[in-house]
């Protein structure tokens, strides 16, 4: 290992205090590799966690819009789910009276209907017994002409 | 001295011991390098594997690296703010990922099997160099992200709340990076060496306590180093009022 050894005869005393030339080529060896880091580590890294970090914030907001639209589209539709169940109960609760008009009107006609013929076959039932009792008292009044008659003959 | 077991390849203690590179007039410590290089290697093989086929829903070890970077981020953001956090970030990142490799590779890499011929390997973080490199970088850092977006307002902050804080203030310039480079070299040093010399008296067991200890300040230091720093370039970001 004495290839090492570049210095020749005569290198100074050393000691723990010793600075010398070490100090400036160090310094400028801690720069440069400031500069390799920073292109190897620093920036490399740097932008995956912050490519990251702007994905997941992107996405977040993303997903908060997505959920407030659909909040928004279920508020909607339960509006509208409301709206259609009213309509529902106004149909059928129109239709009900409806169909009771319907019947009560069928039922007050029905209703007529058979007063009327009653009344009719009544009314005729009462003229014919008319007319029979009339033409039975003319037969009557006949016969009894014609008893007198005979009798007032004999 | 001579009753001690000089000749085992362990338990020796080295310090103030360099490996000196020369370049023109100017010396380096190798082993400094050697060990930052092996570790950074091993970071940079990590990281590249870590962020290989990144996915948007992580698997394997991609988790690791985002609850890395995330962990960077928090404390970044913490100290610097919403603002101007992610300029900073790769900085006080890559402040806190190289103190805490080289801490904890210093204490978990066997480096004495590499043999030098001169000083040993050991965390980078221990040599007074690296520290007080990185300390002057973050001072430079704070006057830099202080001007560029005050302008020469920065200065007004010498003066807040009142002028009488202005002695301080100027003493704080020095003792800021003076206490970071010191605080980090201090801990690091001082574990090896509470490693080392209990290695050296008692080779077995006894020392994993303390081992153990030395990983948890290692990485407490690292955790220590990066805030600070982003404490002060916080400060020197901060918009008086």
């Amino acid at each position: 290992m004495t290839w090492l050894l570049l210095a020749e005869a005569g290198v100074p005393e050393g000691g723990l205090f010793d600075l010398d030339a070490t100090l400036p080529l160090m310094a400028v060896q801690v720069v440069l590799l400031t500069f390799l880091l920073n292109a190897l580590f620093f920036r490399p890294v740097g932008k995956v966690v912050e490519d990251r970090e702007g994905f997941i914030s992107t996405s977040r907001a993303d997903a908060k819009q997505k959920l407030a639209q659909v909040e928004h589209l279920e508020a909607d539709l339960a509006e509208q789910l409301k709206a259609a169940r009213q309509a529902v109960q106004s149909v059928i609760v129109d239709a009900e009276k409806e169909v009771d008009g319907l019947y009560r009107e069928a039922l007050a006609q029905a209703e007529a209907e058979a007063n009327r013929t009653k009344e009719e076959s009544r009314r005729g039932i009462e003229a014919e017994r008319e007319s029979a009792r009339a033409q039975l008292k003319g037969k009557v009044d006949q016969l009894s002409s014609t008893i007198i008659d005979r009798l007032l003959a004999a | 001295m001579a009753l001690m077991p000089l000749s085992l390849p362990f338990a020796k203690l080295e310090v103030g011991h360099h490996l000196y590179w020369q370049i023109g007039d100017l010396y380096l410590h190798g082993q400094v390098f050697l060990s930052s290089w092996i570790l950074i290697a091993i970071l940079l093989a990590f990281v590249l594997v870590g962020t290989r086929g990144m996915k948007r829903d992580p698997i394997g070890l991609q988790n690791l690296m985002e609850f890395l970077w995330d962990f960077i981020r928090d404390l970044a953001r913490d100290q610097i703010g919403e603002k101007y956090y992610r300029d900073w970030l790769p900085f006080i990142g890559t402040l806190f990922l190289f103190i805490f490799v080289s801490n904890w590779g210093g204490a978990l890499i066997p480096w004495k099997i590499i043999e030098l011929p001169e000083g040993e390997l050991g965390a980078p973080t221990a040599d007074i160099n690296t520290t007080v490199a990185m300390a002057l970088l973050v001072t430079l850092a704070y006057f830099y992200a202080g001007l560029s977006r005050k302008g020469l307002r920065f200065f007004e902050l010498y003066v807040e709340p009142t002028p009488i804080m202005l002695p301080f203030k100027i003493i704080e310039e020095f003792t800021k990076p003076l206490s970071l480079s010191f605080r980090l070299f201090g801990n690091i040093l001082a574990d090896e060496l509470a490693v080392g010399v209990l290695v050296y008296l008692v080779p077995l067991i006894v020392p994993l306590p303390v081992m153990l200890l030395g990983l948890f300040t290692s990485a407490i230091q690292a955790l220590i180093f990066a805030t600070l720093a982003a404490f002060y370039i916080g400060e020197g970001l901060h918009e008086a009022h």
